[in-house]
């Protein structure tokens, strides 16, 4: 894990960008650095592997003082992904990944067989290993980024605004594949981001900067939602913020019931009792699309899928996509007034 | 090795001319470079295929050493004035052309859109935004021409020019490094004012390029 | 005129110009010989001190304004005084070959060290590379472009002065330019200009095309 104590950061020019931080980063979670510019979060997450030295305060990771530490070997053992991934375009996206590895000492073939297999992992094809970084696509580019700073598997891994540079499909893809290798790797993460959205997302712990490098707030996302400690925090959160608690909530608790026979609407199923769509009860009228669920997903799709239903109900569907019944609005809208009310006791 | 002041004392009147001489022929060439260039530079710009090649023949023609250049104008023009500035104007010809069609590239499409959204007509739009916002590379090109002819004048005193250049040869056949030593001196002094007064040149022709006070 | 280019053609063809000791194969060959040994050396003093000034970010002052301080300067007049000052002998216009290349070698390396991306060289250091590392391994091969651009144009750079140099009894294609001068043979100056003229174009376009090759697979 990572400790902050008392670190303060002043620039040769005067500008304070890291006002006396103390913060705890446990291990195998994913703490988000969360504020807009100037506030010192890239700075704070740069400190720890000392791409910026700090003027005073000590930064621990792993028990172990950084400044004590050679700091190349120590960045050697801490993955660093930046937002325009910083790939060498002189060598192949192969070569790339190996990088830490060889300068670990690694033998060539050793180190190459370790960033095929991490070429997997991220999602490419043994082809991609073969390319030019500029032949491949910016997502992909990150992906590559990602999978070079695991290559000689560190224990920490800093990301400065990773996704920031794609566009918000492709940005949602690479969130995914995060959550998923964080299940898979249990790293200790430290992601630096402006998107509230996104740090809900991805944090198991967040913290709030404001300019001039203040740490404002650093909780769970739940209780950073409901419960923000002042004005400044809850504007940054934006002012939905009870819909945002709700995408931290699933539908799995939310009953559910057999589908309608015979009314204004259908729910049309193909032979494998997959959902299609909702059929109207007059055929000259158009069919909507429905948009099912399952059990993982969360109350705030939930919520926006029973406003698009014609009917209200939302289609539930196992991890095949089979149908397994229907949920009422009135039933998501009762456990979404729930789950707000336990968020804030919680808190 | 000395230098004998009292020479350069004597021959006060012989260096002045010498030195308008030298500049002459170099601000000659500089002149009808960018006369020759600047109109060329817009047909290179617009026109891709001629870009290739007005570019290719100018690089070529800026590899050939400088005394080729002078001595294979001799048939043309023999041991004239005439031969050093055509000689020159080669060499201002190929910076500035290379320079201005830059300048041209560097002006922003949506600025050029702009205008032509506003009913500007293209040629107007030429001289009155495309040429302003391509000066600062331009300029950069005319800097460079002139010092690099003002170094030039030089190699043609084998042609019987050569401004400063006579002193030179002078200096050698007598075995008396005075002369040389005054010319060297004197052609970077040239070029260093001459430097000077165009980038005080280029402040003034960019106001909005200046600093905030 | 036209009796002097079929005198010319006849100069540059027939076999008696091309063999002896003041033949163009001679001449030719001493002429590559100079410009060749002296580009190198030049490389040699000015490649480290533009990757070192392009690394460090220190002295960079110099680096941006070594070509124009070159470029000021008069070649005949600098090739005459160094062999005046040398006590009328042929190393010191060696050295001022030498000292007339490095420029370009300084300025074009520093302009690619600095061109090269920073967000590369960022994580470069990011994973754990050292100075050194991150120079040999990224920035050098990044530069490689504008380097080899510096070392062309100084070669040529040499070329052009090796022939000046002629004047105060070197050897090299020049002396063709400078003895017709002398024995008001319009043929021979004229051969010996287009005789090198020759060699710097076709030089030039060997090393870009070579050049043009060896960047292959970098993007646009």
């Amino acid at each position: 894990m990572i400790q902050f104590d008392a670190v303060h950061k002043r620039f040769p020019n005067g500008t304070t960008a890291v006002h006396d931080l103390s913060l705890e980063m446990p291990e195998g979670g994913v703490t988000v650095l969360v504020g807009s510019s100037g506030c010192g979060k890239t700075t704070t997450l740069r400190m720890i592997n000392r791409m910026v030295e700090p003027t005073s305060g000590t930064i621990k990771v792993g028990g172990r003082d950084v400044t004590r530490q050679d700091a190349a070997e120590l960045r050697r053992s801490i993955g660093y992904v930046i937002q325009q991934a910083g790939l060498f375009p002189h060598r192949t996206v192969l070569d790339n990944i190996a990088t830490v590895p060889l300068l670990l000492g690694h033998g060539r073939r050793r180190a190459r067989a370790r960033a095929a297999e991490l070429l997997e992992t991220v999602g490419l094809t043994a082809d991609a290993g073969r390319r030019y970084p500029h032949q491949l696509s910016g997502g992909q580019q990150q992906r590559v980024g990602v999978a070079r700073a695991l290559a000689a598997d560190p224990p920490v891994l800093l990301m400065d605004e990773p996704f920031g540079a794609v566009d918000p499909v492709v940005r949602t893809q690479l969130q995914d594949e995060l959550l998923r290798l964080q299940k898979e790797l249990s790293k200790t993460i430290v992601f630096v981001t402006h998107d509230v959205d996104e740090a809900v997302r991805l944090g198991d712990q967040i913290a709030i900067f404001r300019t001039g490098g203040h740490l404002v707030q650093c909780a769970a996302p739940a209780e950073l939602l409901a419960r923000p400690a002042d004005d400044f925090v809850a504007g940054f959160l934006g002012a939905e913020r009870g819909l945002k608690l709700l995408s931290l909530q699933t539908l799995a608790a939310v009953p559910q019931g057999p589908a309608p026979e015979g009314g204004a609407w259908t729910l049309v199923l193909d032979e494998a009792r997959k959902p299609l769509h909702w059929a109207p009860k007059d055929p000259k009228d158009a069919e909507i699309p429905v948009r099912p669920l399952r059990d993982g997903d969360s109350l705030l799709a939930a919520l926006d899928e029973s406003l698009a239903s014609p009917t209200g109900l939302v289609a539930r569907v196992d991890a095949d996509g089979v149908l397994t019944g229907v949920s009422s609005r009135d039933d998501i809208h009762e456990h979404a007034g729930q789950a707000h009310t336990q968020a804030r006791v919680a808190a | 090795m000395s230098i004998d002041w009292s020479w350069i004392g004597d021959h006060t009147d012989d260096l002045t001319s010498l030195t308008l001489s030298h500049l002459q022929a170099a601000l000659t060439a500089v002149f009808f470079g960018l006369l020759i260039s600047l109109p060329l530079a817009v047909v290179a710009h617009r026109i891709r295929p001629l870009r290739g090649f007005l570019l290719g023949v100018s690089n070529v023609l800026f590899t050939i050493p400088s005394i080729a250049i002078f001595v294979l104008l001799l048939p043309v023009s023999g041991l004239t004035r005439t031969t050093t500035v055509i000689g020159l104007t080669v060499y201002t010809l190929v910076v500035l052309l290379r320079n201005t069609v830059e300048g041209l590239d560097s002006v922003p499409a949506r600025t050029k859109e702009a205008a032509r959204a506003m009913g500007t007509r293209p040629l107007r739009t030429l001289l009155t935004v495309e040429f302003p916002l391509a000066l600062p590379v331009i300029m950069a090109g005319v800097r460079i021409a002139t010092v690099m002819s003002i170094s030039l004048v030089s190699v043609a005193t084998y042609i019987g020019d050569g401004g400063l250049g006579q002193l030179f040869t002078d200096g050698f056949q007598r075995d008396f490094p005075t002369p040389v030593i005054v010319g060297v001196v004197l052609t970077i002094l040239l070029a260093v004012v001459a430097d000077a007064l165009l980038v005080a040149l280029q402040y003034v022709l960019t106001p909005w390029r200046r600093r905030r006070a | 005129m036209f009796e002097l280019f079929k005198n010319l053609g006849t100069w540059l063809t027939s076999g008696g110009s091309w063999s002896g000791s003041d033949g163009i194969a001679h001449r030719l060959a001493e002429h590559l010989q100079y410009s060749l040994l002296a580009t190198l050396v030049a490389a040699a003093i000015g490649l480290p001190l533009g990757l070192l000034i392009g690394h460090t970010g220190k002295g960079a002052f110099l680096a941006i304004n070594l070509s124009s301080f070159g470029r000021a300067l008069p070649t005949v007049g600098l090739v005459v005084l160094v062999f005046l000052a040398g006590g009328l002998s042929m190393l010191p216009v060696y050295v001022a070959l030498v000292a007339l290349a490095v420029p370009a070698i300084v300025t074009n390396t520093y302009a690619g060290m600095t061109a090269v991306d920073p967000d590369v060289k960022d994580a470069a250091r990011g994973q754990g590379m050292r100075g050194h590392q991150v120079l040999f391994q990224v920035e050098l091969p990044l530069a490689l472009p504008l380097i080899m651009t510096g070392l062309r144009l100084a070669l040529i750079q040499v070329v052009a002065t090796a022939t000046i140099a002629a004047y105060v009894s070197f050897g090299g294609l020049g002396r063709y330019v400078f003895d017709g001068l002398a024995q008001r043979d319009l043929v021979q100056v004229l051969g010996g200009a287009v005789l090198v003229a020759v060699v710097a174009v076709t030089l030039d376009l060997l090393l870009s095309t070579l050049q043009r090759l060896l960047s292959r697979h970098r993007a646009a």
